[in-house]
């Protein structure tokens, strides 16, 4: 399967300035689309991730149209052809 | 810790110069803190944390801003702007009203002194007008061309009718469903206006998404990349209580909580002034006020948690209907921090909430307002607020923005021919009701 990614602005100087990237999970998970990530730019999970293998409070990350934070968080389902959206967190107002 | 001193490339590539921020002096991590020098960053590349300006305070006193313009610019000392900022064509916003609200502290059962800082005196009716006002400065630094914001309507306003003072281009990106008095009134200074089939959370997403787009290159999101600076804005909202109570800090402060900002804004200025000598460092306690239908803060802290955990809005308060609010943890932290309280209330509280100040004191509040008065309410008969200590209120935004709420609760008390024993007659009724209206509680 295969799954399109979009990196903000702040990430992408593990991508090599690229806005998204296209990746393949070992499962259906967004725990192993973020191994596959990291895999294909080193240093970007340690970036999401905290050090306790959990998702950084201040980071948002859709599963198509959903924040994993109402689904399953990092084992949310992650079918084929899904967009993945990584974003900064922010306030708003 | 990392204290390494980042320069995002893309930043560094727009500046003309080096940008004149007055005080500031770096962006800090919020979370890791980390250091950054100042420019259109907003998340920490290390942690994600929210970046915020750091400050090299010098010359600041009672004086200085004494002497400055009659408008939030009489703090430019004291903000991420330069000294000219408030020369430059802004809407010039601020030093709205500290109203004395003894009627409403009556009707509340409150001896203390109560006073409600009325921001719908502001050029677009609501307390966004400060923060636009300190961004679209930092856009300027920065050589951001065009303005842009998602916003839940208050803000659209502000940044549609302060681009249109400035001759800028802006773009607006707003829920579909917002109130219509916020829509007219934005698409009437007719800059871009981007109405998104969502949610405000949705909206924040999509403007989060297009930064870094080559479409948005010259673009400043007040509240994504700017944010640092748009935020700093609020803290003339503490500065001008203290200031508008002669130089000194109230005992007790209820502030709406939407992303949470405003809040821990309003603490921060009164810890500034403190810290500078500006007033005595008097104890005070920060409230905070949601709608039940989006109270994320509130819940967590209920539950006692430091993690705000989202939820999808659902109420009429819709300035405040921020499902994700980013700043909720500071504003916890705050609220803890001064022993307060945060709380929420229905939707049929927060409309009770607007008649009551605007019976008691003549203040038309919006939504907004109405969830604080409602908050402050539940806070007194909760025991979580003095009502014997001096209260200062926010009231962020104008009545006639959110008028569907009230549509069909209030009307002409009764339509008439143009008779003086019409008048004379009605008024009878009138009056014989409302001595009815007067007796009841005691009947009851």
């Amino acid at each position: 399967m295969s799954v399109q990614v979009r990196i903000p602005t702040i990430l992408r100087t593990y991508t090599d300035g690229a806005s998204e990237v296209e990746v393949t999970p070992a499962e259906p998970t967004l725990s192993s689309l973020l191994d596959a990530l990291d895999a294909a730019a080193p240093g970007i999970g340690a970036r999401v991730l905290d050090d306790a293998g959990a998702l950084r409070r201040f980071v948002n990350v859709y599963v198509d149209d959903e924040d994993v934070r109402f689904t399953d968080g990092l084992a949310t389902p992650v079918p084929d052809g899904a967009k993945i959206s990584i974003i900064p967190a922010v306030a708003g107002g | 810790m990392s204290t390494s001193l980042h320069t995002p490339a893309a930043d560094l590539e727009r500046k003309p110069g080096t940008p004149d921020f007055g005080p500031a002096s770096g962006l800090t991590c919020r979370e890791c803190g980390a250091s950054y020098e100042l420019g259109a960053a907003y998340a920490c590349i290390e942690c994600f944390g929210p970046l915020e300006v750091a400050y090299d305070f010098s010359g600041v006193s009672r004086e200085v801003i004494e002497s400055g313009p009659q408008n939030m610019w009489r703090y430019s000392c004291l903000l991420p702007v330069a000294s000219y900022a408030g020369d430059e064509r802004n809407l010039n916003p601020g030093m709205t009203r500290l109203v004395r609200a003894d009627n409403l502290a009556k009707a509340l059962g409150m001896t203390g002194t109560l006073w409600v800082k009325d921001d719908s005196g502001n050029p677009t009716h609501s307390f966004k007008d400060r923060v636009v006002a300190v961004a679209q400065s930092a856009a300027r630094r920065l050589g951001l061309t065009t303005i842009a914001c998602a916003s839940t309507g208050n803000l659209a306003n502000a940044v549609a009718a302060a681009a249109a003072r400035a001759g800028q281009d802006s773009v607006v990106v707003i829920p579909s469903n917002l109130e219509p008095q916020k829509i007219i009134t934005t698409a009437t200074y007719n800059g871009v206006l981007l109405a998104v089939d969502g949610s405000y959370d949705d909206v924040n997403r999509l403007c989060s998404e297009l930064i870094g787009d080559p479409l948005t290159a010259d673009w400043g999101f007040v509240n994504v990349n700017l944010r640092p600076y748009y935020a700093e804005g609020s803290k003339t909202v503490g500065y001008e209580i203290a200031e508008q109570l002669g130089w000194r800090l109230p005992q007790q402060v209820v502030a709406p909580i939407a992303s949470g900002s405003l809040l821990t804004k309003v603490d921060k200025a009164w810890r500034e002034f403190a810290k500078l000598g500006l007033v005595d460092d008097t104890a005070y306690k920060v409230f905070g006020a949601q709608a039940t239908g989006c109270s994320p803060v509130s819940a967590a802290f209920r539950d006692g948690h430091d993690v705000v955990r989202p939820v999808r809005p659902d109420t009429i308060a819709k300035s405040l209907a921020i499902g994700n609010p980013a700043d909720g943890p500071y504003a916890l932290d705050a609220v803890r921090r001064t022993g307060g309280a945060i709380e929420d209330v229905s939707d049929a509280e927060v409309v009770e909430g607007i008649r009551v100040l605007a019976e008691t004191e003549g203040v038309f509040a919006e939504t907004a307002g109405g969830v604080v008065v409602a908050t402050l309410r539940k806070l007194l008969a909760q025991g979580l607020l003095d009502g014997s200590q001096e209260t200062v209120i926010l009231n962020t935004g104008d009545g006639l923005k959110t008028l569907d709420v009230l549509a069909d609760l209030v009307g002409p008390t009764a339509t008439i021919a143009h008779d003086v024993d019409e008048v004379t007659r009605v008024l009878a009724e009138h009056h014989a009701r409302a001595a009815l209206d007067a007796d009841a509680p005691s009947q009851a």
